[in-house]
């Protein structure tokens, strides 16, 4: 399926770009709470929203404002909450839920510096660790990081389609670079839309949680017809909960392998001067957009720099990243966090090449000059 | 017109029995009412969702042939907001417990309560935390042994349906499991109510507070429930002479005056559907 709209060009920030391409995507409700550097995605969608029969809710805090979109998904709208930092830890809980239900949702977390109410203003990406493993207990998890205005109008769509089709919520991780960044973007004419797929079984053979071949199962909206159970408590086929172990492990192999099975349908990277590359630069979000700059730059003074980005950051980008370990010299990681990333990056690269991180913590971006400068020392 | 008699096996899930609930614990009374006052209704099982947090009261969702879902710690509100904003046409009801409500869970109750939003919240009030062992709620009576209390608690009490009316709920009722016919009467009048409506119920836990405050036996429980209770009109008459134990039960608050969330939103969304491109 697709929506279509007349092509237009408008200058927007990333956040209005997050919310417009939720509309795109078919969003139908939206729960949040205030928090900088994310509050125009909700002062966008409030006003957008019930125009086109949508609604939206100003909950009492961001634990509320996670529950809620997971109820409004449970009665079959595709639904996002959109925050930063304190405010994603808030959710933790009801995330999790949300990965043990099965339930479709995209949240979005603008991040800013941490801990605590850290700089509420200034960007950072210190909350990919917690995207992956915030909420407690094992537990898959899509992400996904745009690097520009028009690139979060198209991940926020792509958020909900994953979200739709494989029943996970799927965190959005912008940055307050991007989230105020404003740049000219034509907006698509059309995208492609998913959505989850509906029982064909009548209700009295309908098993909410069954364990399909793909891993998925078909999803009833509450109210249709279909009376089920859902819960947060390990559970089987039915629904209902178990302390078999039989069945416990069937949800946890069946929650695993769904997206294990998809991975190279959700693996996204952006690779940039990588073929014959000597040095490597891996990146994402706005740390991409220095180091794309500064390995354009290494090239014109005839270094083999090339960067590797990920767009989606969980699932991991590991084969790509160990591929390229074998080919490269060095592999550098800049990020606005304390090596993070640069330590999966050297879980994946699996000593085929050092991995040198680059971290800053202080709430200023990282330059392109001074991923520049890691390129030269790295190419002598 | 003769009595009709409730099949409750309509209702019930019973592939899902036995019931996880102790002998005497008071749940299953308030089951039973919950489903009288939807049969009396006569509404379509497909047309209820039921809400629930955590906790022994909370578990009540999972025998009953709704939609139901069980939700986390104290956040049964937000989820059940979610549902009822997106399906207005959805009876949502809700079960808590008092800790789930008022302790973890009291932000969303009180702005549920503000709202005015069409759920129907029926709160097992057992005073104390039943599932985890027995632990003092903000619902413990003040000097009430808990196994957090061992020396008897030294916080007051919560009024709880007087939190909720003083948050804006449109109904409020209080009864107990000593008088079954009144609660679900009471249950019915809050599900009919057009707006945030609470039943505060109070069950005994004889396992986890009983025990503990010289009332092991359900028997006890029960009619010390029918000894304290005290209707609203009573309560009244009796003014400063009502005695400091009582319960005082019935409708506490019935105004159908104030907007219904839901419906105000339904208003927004006719107001501009055309008038916004
Ligand atoms: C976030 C979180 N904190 C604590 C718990 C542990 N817990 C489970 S039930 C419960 C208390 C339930 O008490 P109440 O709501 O009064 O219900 P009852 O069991 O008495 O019916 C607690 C503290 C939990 N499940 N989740
Ligand atoms: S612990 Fe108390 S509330 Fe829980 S089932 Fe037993 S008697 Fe009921």
């Amino acid at each position: 399926m697709s929506t279509s709209t007349k092509p237009k060009v408008r200058v927007m920030s990333g956040n209005e770009a997050c919310a417009e391409g939720a509309l795109a995507a078919g969003i139908r409700f939206f729960g949040g709470y205030p928090i900088t550097p994310s509050s125009e995605i909700a002062e966008v969608l409030c006003y957008r929203l019930p125009a086109i029969g949508g609604r939206f809710i100003q909950m009492e805090d961001e634990i509320g404002a996670m529950g809620s979109i997971i109820g409004a998904s449970l009665a079959g709208a595709k639904s996002m909450t959109a925050t930063s930092g304190p405010g994603f830890s808030l959710k933790q809980e009801n995330i999790g839920y949300a990965c043990m239900t099965e339930v479709p949702c995209v949240i979005v977390n603008v991040m800013r510096g941490g801990p605590s109410t850290g700089l509420p203003t200034m960007a950072a990406q210190g909350d990919v660790m917690q995207a992956k493993w915030g909420t407690h207990g094992d537990h898959p998890i899509i992400t996904l990081t745009p690097n520009s205005v028009p690139e979060t109008y198209e991940l926020t769509v792509r958020a909900f389609n994953l979200s739709e089709k494989y029943r996970v919520p799927v965190i959005l991780l912008l940055d307050e670079i991007l989230g105020h960044t404003e740049e000219k973007f034509v907006i698509p004419e059309s995208v492609e839309i998913v959505d989850r797929i509906k029982p064909s079984d009548p209700p009295e053979t309908y098993l909410p949680y069954k364990h399909t071949e793909s891993g998925v199962p078909p999803m009833a909206s509450f109210g249709e017809g279909y009376r089920y159970h859902v819960t947060g408590l390990a559970h089987d086929e039915t629904g209902f909960p178990t302390n078999n172990p039989a069945e416990i492990g069937k949800l946890a192999e069946r929650l695993r392998r769904k997206l294990d099975d998809a991975r190279d349908d959700i693996v996204d990277v952006q690779r940039v001067e990588c073929d014959d590359a000597e040095v490597l630069v891996f990146a994402y979000g706005c740390t991409a957009r220095s180091a794309n700059q500064a390995v354009l730059e290494a090239r014109s003074r005839g270094l083999k720099a090339g960067l590797l980005r990920p767009r989606t950051m969980w699932p991991f980008p590991d084969r790509e990243i160990h591929a390229l370990a074998q080919q490269v010299k060095q592999i550098i990681v800049p990020e606005l966090a304390d090596g993070q990333i640069a330590h999966e990056v050297e879980w994946a690269a699996k000593g085929a090449c050092p991995v040198k991180g680059f971290g800053r913590i202080d709430g200023q971006p990282i330059r392109p000059v001074q991923i520049l400068e890691l390129i030269e020392e790295a190419s002598r | 017109m003769a009595k009709k008699l409730v099949n409750y096996d309509s209702y019930l899930r019973l592939d899902k029995f036995p019931l996880i609930w102790c002998p005497g614990c008071g749940d299953g009374i308030v089951l039973k009412a919950i489903l009288r006052a939807v049969d009396r209704m006569e509404i379509d099982k497909n047309d209820v969702c039921m809400v629930s947090g955590i906790g022994c009261s909370s578990r009540t969702p999972g025998y009953v042939d709704f939609n139901t879902l069980h939700t986390t710690h104290g956040r049964a509100l937000a989820f059940a907001t979610g549902v009822k904003m997106v399906r207005p046409d959805l009876h949502v009801v809700l079960v808590t417990g008092d800790g789930d409500a008022t302790a973890i869970g009291g932000n969303h109750f009180i702005h549920a309560a503000r709202r005015n939003i069409d759920i129907t919240v029926l709160l097992y009030n057992n005073w104390i935390y039943g599932m985890t062992g027995g632990q003092a709620s903000p619902a413990t009576p003040s000097g009430d042994r808990a196994s957090t209390a061992p020396f008897g608690s030294i916080e007051p009490n919560f009024d709880i349906a007087g939190l909720a009316a003083a948050a804006g709920a449109s109904f409020v009722a209080r009864e107990t499991v000593a008088k079954p016919a009144s609660m679900d009467k009471l249950i019915e009048k809050a599900m009919k109510n057009k707006g945030f409506s609470l039943v505060e119920l109070f069950t005994p836990c004889p396992t986890t507070y009983g025990r503990r405050n010289k009332m092991a036996n359900p028997v006890d429980m029960v009619e010390d429930l029918k000894r304290r209770s005290v209707t609203v009109a009573k309560a009244e008459r009796l003014g400063s002479d009502l005695p400091e134990d009582a319960i005082v039960t019935g409708v506490i608050v019935e105004d159908d005056t104030r907007p219904e969330y839901t419906d105000r939103y339904a208003k927004l969304i006719q107001q501009l559907s055309g008038a916004v491109k």
